[in-house]
């Protein structure tokens, strides 16, 4: 029971579960294909209730076992109620799946965590990625609990807690005189040429089974039910098309009932290659140069574009984009309202959910939940001139009250 | 005029293993044309009958992606790298 083998997306040959990512035949990415051994949804679901608090409770959807002695236990935080943003939306029923939780700070403990379990099956000795700040981070930490070389690649000029939360861990940090586009293509080279574990590379097909654990949760957590909508933010859209498959995989398995939920896509309108192609209404995204303060979704050349169109498409959601200066904004509500700081990822989300509200394109009651994907701390210059300084006093009650008393209500 | 072609590992069963395979041509489509003639069939696996490159793979001149270049008109120098690689991107 669980993962039986790879299969093409795109023309259905298929493979065993070996370290490639890549179809022979038409180049297709490969996705893990599953067996449940025919047990009930009712079966299934009471292996997860008795599973850890974390995404290995879903270990049965995983493509590679939970190695104990490696395993940071990423996942499954609570599913916060957001009321106070809600309000602010007019929206009635919004979550936040907030994963600034994690021990990294941002969803890629998930992937990266999967990733690793799947090095340790296929025994490599150097654990790889190419990233814009948040893989590196996460591929750095759980290497260093498992004892592995870690060289993680990134572009030059990511935010400097990035660079510096990835350094602690002491792996080898290469900085490329390039975009993320030019480190992903290295890195496509470097795996071709040598025998490392990339993870969002060659071990990618495991590695993106982790995001599945996005949806599942939801799911668990709302009461084993689908929400009507979600709203993920897309760089690769690699974790929205998971998010999806998630959402499927439980209502095939009869795990929760049968509802299309609308997959909503938040792109930055300076990296938006599936907004423009949602918006102009064709097939094909055309790369971009990214040109945003949203870094950690600075991707111009998506190859799950077309899949993020045509599940969007497909589940009566929508591709839409914002602007650097409602991003910011949009942080700074998330932090005003519900007490969650997170980096420009989540500003795009929140962004575009507020756009989305604002134009009545959601519907009120529809349960919406909002992916936080990474978090504040690790991106403090997309809002730290815009925010306001400290008040500054002398220590003494008239200060006090010269400076703050006096602008405070009473 | 020689320029270098990185073959990506789907490829290599038609170029008998090789990893890196010198060609001549002015331009990427007369370098592919002659990459075709020592290797039958690679051509196909890189673009359709338009001469448009398959969606899943992307190609490199001097790391720069022919889409922001003169796609198969890119012209070529000598020495230049041509890279093929899988159309795989993001984290």
């Amino acid at each position: 029971m669980g993962a039986t083998g790879l299969m093409c997306r795109e023309c259905g040959r298929r493979y065993a579960l070996d370290p490639i990512f890549v179809c022979d035949a038409c180049f297709g990415p490969l996705e893990v294909q599953y067996d449940h051994g025919g047990l009930s949804g009712e079966a299934l679901r009471a292996r997860i209730l008795s599973g850890p608090p974390s995404i290995w409770r879903y270990q049965d959807f995983l493509p590679v076992q939970r190695v104990p002695a490696w395993d940071l236990a990423p996942g499954y935080h609570p599913l916060i109620r957001a009321e106070r943003l809600g309000r602010a939306l007019g929206l009635r029923n919004l979550y936040l799946k907030n994963d600034t939780r994690n021990p990294t700070w941002s969803f890629k403990d998930r992937v990266v965590a999967v990733a690793l379990a799947a090095v340790h099956k296929f025994d490599f000795s150097v654990v790889s990625c190419a990233s814009t700040g948040n893989l590196a981070n996460a591929v750095a930490a759980h290497a260093a609990k498992a004892g592995l070389r870690a060289v993680v690649f990134i572009p030059a000029g990511i935010e400097r807690a990035k660079v510096v939360a990835t350094s602690a861990y002491r792996p080898m940090l290469v900085e490329v005189e390039g975009t993320y586009d030019d480190v992903n293509r290295l890195c496509l080279e470097i795996g071709e040429e040598h025998r490392w574990a990339i993870a969002n590379v060659n071990m990618r097909p495991y590695y993106s089974e982790g995001a599945k654990t996005l949806a599942f949760e939801v799911a668990e957590q709302l009461g084993w039910r689908a929400p009507d909508r979600v709203v993920v933010p897309v760089g690769s859209g690699n974790m929205f098309v998971k998010i999806e498959k998630g959402f499927d995989e439980f209502q095939r398995l009869g795990m929760i009932p049968e509802h299309t939920v609308r997959m909503t896509a938040a792109q930055a309108e300076g990296c938006g290659p599936v907004a423009t192609a949602y918006h102009a209404q064709t097939d094909t995204v055309v790369p971009v140069i990214p040109n945003t303060l949203a870094k950690s979704l600075a991707i111009g050349n998506p190859a799950d574009g077309p899949y993020v169109l045509d599940i969007a498409r497909r589940t009566g959601g929508t591709v839409e984009a914002v602007s650097d200066e409602e991003t910011v904004a949009a942080i700074r509500l998330l932090a005003e309202t519900e007490g969650v700081f997170t980096e420009p990822a989540g500003g795009v989300t929140v962004g575009v959910l507020r756009k989305l509200a604002r134009a009545g394109a959601i519907d009120p009651d529809e349960t919406v939940v909002a992916y936080i994907t990474g978090i504040g701390l690790k991106a403090l210059e997309a809002v730290e001139s815009r925010l306001e300084a400290p008040v500054r006093i002398k220590p003494t009650l008239a200060s006090f009250e010269e400076r703050v008393l006096q602008a405070v209500p009473a | 005029m020689s320029v270098r072609v990185r073959i990506p590992t789907p490829l290599r069963q038609l170029t008998n293993g090789e990893r890196l395979v010198e060609v001549g041509g002015a331009d990427l489509g007369q370098a592919l044309d002659e990459l075709d003639r020592r290797f039958p069939g690679l051509r196909a696996r890189i673009v359709d009958e338009q001469g448009e490159v398959l969606r899943f793979v992307n190609i490199f001149v001097n790391e720069r992606d022919i889409r922001f270049l003169g796609g198969l008109r890119t012209p070529l120098a000598d020495g230049a790298e041509v890279s093929i690689v899988p159309a795989m991107a993001g984290g």
